[in-house]
C-alpha cells in the first residue's frame, strides 16, 4: 500500500503543494514567494516568524475551544432575568435552520442574479416588518438598536434642517453612548424627564424643551425600564406643533397587543429585531431596523440599502434591485447619506422567518404570554416585604423591581441569587442613582412558573438573610 | 457502457429556479408556522388575559397583516430561496474583491453553535463568561502581534462601524488636547473604500481625497500641499484595491505626525501582508482587521461581522468600552474612562465571530498565517498574468507584481466590442460565478477587481480564468451574447428602470400592492 508522509499542506490552503507554487512561479515569472514582496522595503518587513500559538488541527482544535466553552454558562443552565436590550424569547427551529443554511451564511455581495434569493428574502424582511408597525418602508438591518434610533435622528435633522433632539431620561445609559457618540458633533440632545412613579415622559418638560431647533421628539415603547407610554399621540402632536418630527424606538415583539407607533404619529419607526428569532449570543444577535412612511422625503435620506420589487424581461418573474441606491455612499462616498457596509442583514433574514412562521397571532399569543408571565413574576416579588415594583404604569417584558426597602444592595442580593442558578436583572443603581437600589427584571414567554417562584422564593431568602456579605466582583 | 466525454472548456451550469412567490402569497388563514407558549393556569387565573392592563389606547385594534403559513412551507420557501443565493461554499468566488471571500472552515460555524455561546447575556456575571471573555482575551493577544499594536476592541461590528470608531476617536484625541475645532481635516485616497469619508463625514470632517500618480500610487506630493495644521487625520488602505502597496507609506504617516494628525490603517483587508508586515512598524496609530475578511468569518448576506480595532498604547483612554482585561486568574469587563468616546454598538460586539476567527488562528499558528498571505499573493499574481493575456482586459498602472488583489479594466474591450464590465457582470452568472466590478466612482474604466485569496487551487482560478477568456471570445465573435445574459441564472435581465422613480418604487410587498393596483 502506498503510503504518505505527514501532511505539510494545511487543509484550507490547496496551493501549498510545492510542485503547483513551482508551476505558478514559473508562470508568473519569478523565483519564489518572496519576490512578489519585493515592493515592500525591508525596514518595515517583519524578519522573525510571529510569536503566537502554535497550530492546532481540527480534532486539537475542537477539544480545545469545547474545553475554554465549558467555563461558560448561559441562560440554559441558569435561571435568566436579564433583559435591557437583548433578550431571551423561544425560537423556533425554523429560524436556526434557514440562517445556517450554507448559501445564506457564506453569500455576501452577490447581484440580484446569482443572489436573487438573498434579495427576495430581504424583501420579504422588509414588507413583513412593515405589516408589523404598519409602516411601507424598511430598511435592510443596520447594526443594532442604538445605531436604527442614532440614524433616525440624523435623518431626522436632514429632513428637517434642524440639529437639537430630545431623548427620554429612561433611555438605556449605553444607547445613550453610543447616540451621543453618533450624532456628535452636528447634532446635540437634551434629555425629557419622566414621571416617577408613573414610568411616562413629562410632557410639561417635554413642552419646555422642543423648540424651534428641535429636529425629533424620540421615545421608546416600552420604555427602557418596561414601562409602556401612553401618551404617544401627545407627544408626537407637541413635536408636531413645533415643526418637528415624532421619532418612536420599540420592542417588536410587542406589537402583537401594543398598537404600532405609526398609529400613534410616529414619523420614523426605529428598534432591534433580536426578539424576533435571534438568539442572544452573548450581544451578538442585535439587529436594528428603520421604518417610515413611503414619502420620497423620508426615502431619500436613508443610509441603509433598500430593496425593492421589478419585473424582469420575463413575463410573470420576479426581481428585484437596490431602490435609490445613488443615495448611499458606496455610490457617492462622503456626499452620501452618513454611511453603510456589512450590518445585519443575516438577521434580517431570519426575522423575516420568525415573523412568517408566527403569524399574526402568533405575535399576538406572544405578548399576551410575555405580558400574563411579566405580571405574575411583577406580583409574586411585590408580595415580599420590603420589595416593591418601582413605576406604575403597565409595563411589556420588563419591570423596575424596588429593593431600597429591604436594607439591601441590588449587587448583595443578586449575588445570593447567583449562587443559586440565578441570574438577577439589570443592576440600575449607577446608571439611574435617582432610583437608588432598583433592577430592571425581564420575564418573557420562556419562564416557566415554577421559574417565577423559584426567583420569588430566592429573592425572599437574599432579603432576609443576615449575612451581609463583602460582594466582590467574582 | 460508452464513455462520457466531459471537454467542456466553462462549467455547463444553471442556477435553480424556484420560481418562488413572495411569501404573502402562501397565506392561508387558519394555518400556523409554530406554537407559542402559553402561561400556565394558575397564572392566568391570578393576573388575567394580561392584556386588558394595556391602555385602551395603546392596544392593537387589528393584528398585523402577517401570512399564516403552516411550517413546512415556510421551511421549503426559504430553503428554495437559499437554493438562489450564489454563497461563497457553492462557487470560486475570486470575484468579490477587496472582500477577501476565503474558505470558512466548517468546524468553526459547528463550534459556534452551542448553547455555551447562543445563550449568553452580554450583561451577565463575568464569573459565568470566563470562556468567552478568554477567546476575546486571547484574540486581543494575537491581534496585538499580528499588528505590533497594543490593544483591540471587538466591539465594532463591520468595516465601516470600525471605521466610525477610528474617527470618533481621531476627534476625541484632538479635543482633548485642545485641538478639536482647529483640525477639521481627514486624508483619504480614492481607491480606499467609501466608507472611510463617508465615516469621517459623519464625525464632522471636511474630506481631502488623495489620487494616484501615474503609477498607481497615492502622489506623496500632493499629500504634502494638503497636509497642514487642520489635519486631524489620515485614513488609508495599503495595498489599496488596486493591490497596489505604497513601499513609501512610512514617509506618509511620519508627514503626518510631523503636522500632529493621527494616521489611521484600514486593513479590512490584510490577507496579503499576515507575518510579513505591520501596522507598527508602518507608522500606524490605529488599524481595523475585518475578521469576516481576513480572518475567515463568513459574511452572512451582509453582516453581522466584526470590525476589529486595534490602537497603539496613547490611544487606549480613547477605546470604546467595556474591554476584557485579564489579572493573571480571571477575565473581567473594565470600562475605559473618561477619555473613551463611550460606545459604538451595544454590549460586546458580535461574540461568536471573534469565536470563529479566534479559532482560525489558532488552526494556522504563525508560520500557517504567513502561508495565507503567500499563498493569497501567488494565487493572485498568478491569476493577473494570465488574465492580462485574455484580448481586452487590462490592469492600468505600475506593471510590477501585486499583492493580493488587482483591479482590472475591460476599457479596451467595450470600445472594441460595446460589451461593458456590467454585462459581463451578468454573463459570468451563467458560469455559476460571481464577478464584482469596484466601488464608485469608477477611476479605473470599465473595472473588475479580483481577489484569489489563499483558498483556491490553481484548478479554481483557472476554470475563473477560463470563463473570463470565454466571455471575452464571446464580446468579439457574438456580442449579444453577452449582453443578453443572464440566460442560465434564477432570473432575467431586470427592468431597474423603478428603482429611481419614488412614484415607482416598491420597497415592501404592501407598497407594491398599492401601487400596482389595476385602475378602475
Amino acid at each position: 500500500m502506498e503510503t504518505r508522509r505527514k501532511a505539510s499542506v494545511h487543509p484550507y490552503i490547496p496551493n501549498m503543494i510545492p510542485e503547483v507554487q513551482r508551476q505558478m512561479l514559473d508562470e508568473i515569472g519569478v523565483q519564489r514567494i518572496e519576490d512578489l514582496y519585493d515592493i515592500i522595503p525591508d525596514a518595515i518587513k517583519m524578519d522573525r516568524l510571529m510569536d503566537l500559538p502554535p497550530a492546532l488541527s481540527e480534532f486539537e482544535l475542537k477539544r480545545e475551544i469545547d474545553k475554554l466553552l465549558q467555563k461558560n454558562k448561559g441562560a440554559n443552565e441558569t435561571i435568566n432575568f436579564l433583559g435591557a436590550g437583548c433578550w431571551q424569547h423561544f425560537i423556533p427551529a425554523v429560524c436556526d435552520e434557514i440562517n445556517q443554511r450554507s448559501e445564506f451564511v457564506t453569500a455576501y455581495a452577490g447581484e440580484p442574479y446569482e443572489d436573487k434569493g438573498r434579495f427576495q428574502s430581504l424583501f420579504e424582511y422588509q414588507s413583513l416588518v412593515a405589516e408589523l408597525v404598519d409602516m411601507d418602508v424598511v430598511n435592510v438591518p443596520t447594526f443594532d438598536w442604538a445605531q436604527a434610533a442614532s440614524t433616525s435622528l440624523r435623518m431626522a435633522s436632514r429632513i428637517t434642517g434642524r440639529t437639537e433632539v430630545l431623548l427620554p431620561a429612561t433611555i438605556d445609559r449605553d444607547k445613550l453612548m453610543i447616540i451621543a457618540n453618533y450624532i456628535t458633533p452636528q447634532l446635540s440632545y437634551q434629555l425629557v424627564d419622566f414621571n416617577d412613579p408613573s414610568g411616562e415622559l413629562d410632557l410639561e418638560d417635554l413642552k419646555a424643551k422642543v423648540g424651534a431647533n428641535t429636529a425629533a421628539v424620540y421615545f421608546e415603547n416600552p420604555t427602557f425600564l418596561g414601562t409602556i407610554e401612553s401618551q404617544g399621540q401627545q407627544i408626537a402632536d407637541i413635536a408636531h406643533a413645533a415643526g418637528a418630527l415624532s421619532v418612536v424606538g420599540v420592542d417588536p415583539s410587542s406589537l402583537g397587543v401594543l398598537k404600532p407607533p405609526s398609529q400613534y404619529g410616529a414619523d420614523i419607526i426605529c428598534g432591534d429585531l433580536q426578539p424576533l428569532g435571534m438568539h442572544m449570543n452573548y450581544g451578538g444577535g442585535q439587529a436594528g431596523f428603520i421604518a417610515t412612511r413611503d414619502e420620497e422625503k423620508f426615502v431619500m435620506e436613508y443610509p441603509s440599502r433598500l430593496f425593492g420589487i421589478a419585473p424582469t424581461i420575463v413575463e410573470g418573474e420576479y426581481g428585484f434591485g437596490d431602490v435609490a441606491y445613488e443615495r448611499t455612499s458606496f455610490a457617492h462616498r462622503e456626499t452620501g447619506k452618513e454611511s453603510v457596509g456589512t450590518q445585519t442583514a443575516l438577521w434580517g433574514i431570519t426575522a423575516g422567518v420568525y415573523l412568517a412562521l408566527l403569524g399574526p397571532y402568533g405575535m399576538q399569543e406572544l405578548g399576551q404570554t410575555i405580558m400574563q408571565k411579566s405580571q405574575y413574576a411583577a406580583e409574586l416579588l411585590a408580595a415580599i416585604d420590603g420589595v416593591e415594583i418601582r413605576l406604575q404604569s403597565t409595563f411589556f417584558k420588563e419591570f423596575v423591581v424596588d429593593f431600597n426597602g429591604t436594607g439591601k444592595t441590588v449587587r448583595e442580593i443578586h449575588h445570593q441569587l447567583l449562587a443559586e442558578g440565578i441570574q438577577g436583572g439589570k443592576d440600575l443603581s449607577e446608571d439611574f442613582p435617582g432610583l437608588g437600589q432598583c433592577a430592571l427584571y425581564c420575564v418573557t414567554e420562556v419562564h416557566a412558573q415554577e421559574e417565577l417562584e423559584t426567583l420569588a422564593a430566592a429573592i425572599q431568602r437574599a432579603c432576609t438573610s443576615q449575612v451581609k456579605e463583602e460582594v466582590q466582583s467574582l | 457502457m460508452k464513455r462520457i466525454v466531459r471537454n467542456h472548456k466553462v462549467r455547463n451550469f444553471h442556477q435553480a429556479k424556484w420560481d418562488e412567490p413572495i411569501i404573502f402569497e402562501l397565506h392561508k388563514p387558519g394555518e400556523r408556522g409554530v406554537e407559542i407558549p402559553q402561561a400556565e393556569a394558575a397564572i392566568e387565573s391570578m393576573v388575567g388575559d394580561g392584556i386588558s392592563r394595556i391602555p385602551d389606547k395603546m392596544k392593537r385594534d387589528t393584528p398585523p397583516a402577517l401570512p399564516e403559513i403552516g411550517q413546512a412551507k415556510v421551511l421549503r420557501h426559504y430553503l428554495r430561496l437559499s437554493q438562489e443565493t450564489l454563497g461563497s461554499d457553492f462557487n470560486v468566488e475570486i470575484g468579490q474583491g477587496t472582500c477577501t471571500m476565503k474558505y470558512i472552515p466548517r468546524i468553526n460555524e459547528m463550534m459556534i453553535r452551542t448553547p455555551k455561546i447562543m445563550d449568553l447575556h452580554p450583561l451577565q456575571d463575568v464569573s459565568n463568561a470566563q470562556g468567552i471573555l478568554e477567546v476575546f482575551y486571547k484574540l486581543d493577544l494575537a491581534m496585538r502581534e499580528i499588528s505590533g499594536l497594543d490593544k483591540f476592541s471587538f466591539q465594532p461590528s463591520s468595516g465601516t462601524q470600525a471605521l466610525l470608531a477610528m474617527a470618533s476617536i481621531v476627534r476625541a484625541y484632538h479635543d482633548s488636547r485642545g485641538e478639536g475645532e482647529q483640525r477639521n481635516e481627514i486624508i483619504t485616497t480614492i481607491f480606499s473604500h467609501p466608507s472611510q469619508a463617508a465615516t469621517a463625514v459623519v464625525k464632522g470632517y471636511k474630506i481631502i481625497t488623495l489620487y494616484p500618480d501615474a503609477d498607481g500610487f497615492p502622489d506623496i506630493e500632493e499629500l504634502k500641499k494638503v497636509i497642514s495644521p487642520r489635519t486631524a487625520g489620515f485614513v488609508v488602505a495599503n495595498p489599496e484595491d488596486t493591490g497596489i502597496y505604497n513601499p513609501r507609506i512610512k514617509e506618509f504617516t511620519d508627514l503626518v505626525h510631523e503636522a500632529g494628525g493621527i494616521c489611521y490603517y484600514d486593513q479590512a483587508n490584510a490577507n496579503g501582508l499576515l507575518g510579513v508586515t505591520r501596522a507598527k512598524e508602518a507608522g500606524f496609530d490605529m488599524c481595523f482587521f475585518n475578521l469576516h475578511k481576513t480572518f475567515a468569518a463568513p459574511h452572512m448576506c451582509g453582516g453581522p461581522a466584526t470590525g476589529a480595532l486595534g490602537v497603539v498604547d496613547a490611544l487606549i483612554p480613547f477605546l470604546p468600552g467595556p474591554i476584557v482585561e485579564y489579572d493573571g486568574t480571571s477575565y473581567d469587563l473594565k470600562e475605559v474612562g473618561d477619555l473613551s468616546i463611550g460606545k459604538v454598538r451595544s454590549f460586546h460586539g458580535v461574540a461568536q465571530t471573534v469565536l470563529r476567527s479566534y479559532a482560525w488562528v489558532r488552526s494556522l499558528g504563525a508560520e500557517g498565517l504567513r502561508q495565507v498571505a503567500h499563498t493569497a499573493v501567488l494565487n493572485n499574481n498568478y491569476l493577473y498574468h494570465k488574465i492580462l493575456k485574455i484580448r481586452g482586459a487590462s490592469a492600468p498602472y505600475v506593471k510590477g507584481n501585486r499583492l493580493e488583489q488587482v483591479r482590472y479594466s475591460w476599457e479596451q474591450m467595450a470600445e472594441e466590442t460595446g460589451v461593458t464590465t456590467e454585462d459581463v457582470t451578468r454573463r459570468m452568472c451563467d458560469f455559476g460565478l460571481h464577478y464584482w466590478t469596484s466601488h464608485h466612482p469608477y477611476v479605473v474604466p470599465q473595472p473588475f477587481t479580483l481577489e484569489p485569496t489563499e483558498s483556491y487551487s490553481k484548478e479554481d482560478l483557472d476554470e475563473y480564468i477560463n470563463a473570463l477568456q470565454q466571455i471575452s471570445d464571446e464580446a468579439y465573435s457574438n456580442p449579444e451574447i453577452v449582453k443578453n445574459a443572464p440566460t442560465r441564472s434564477t432570473v432575467h435581465r431586470i427592468e431597474d428602470s423603478s428603482f429611481d422613480d419614488p412614484k415607482e418604487w416598491c420597497i415592501t410587498w404592501r407598497a407594491y400592492l398599492k401601487k400596482t393596483t389595476p385602475s378602475e
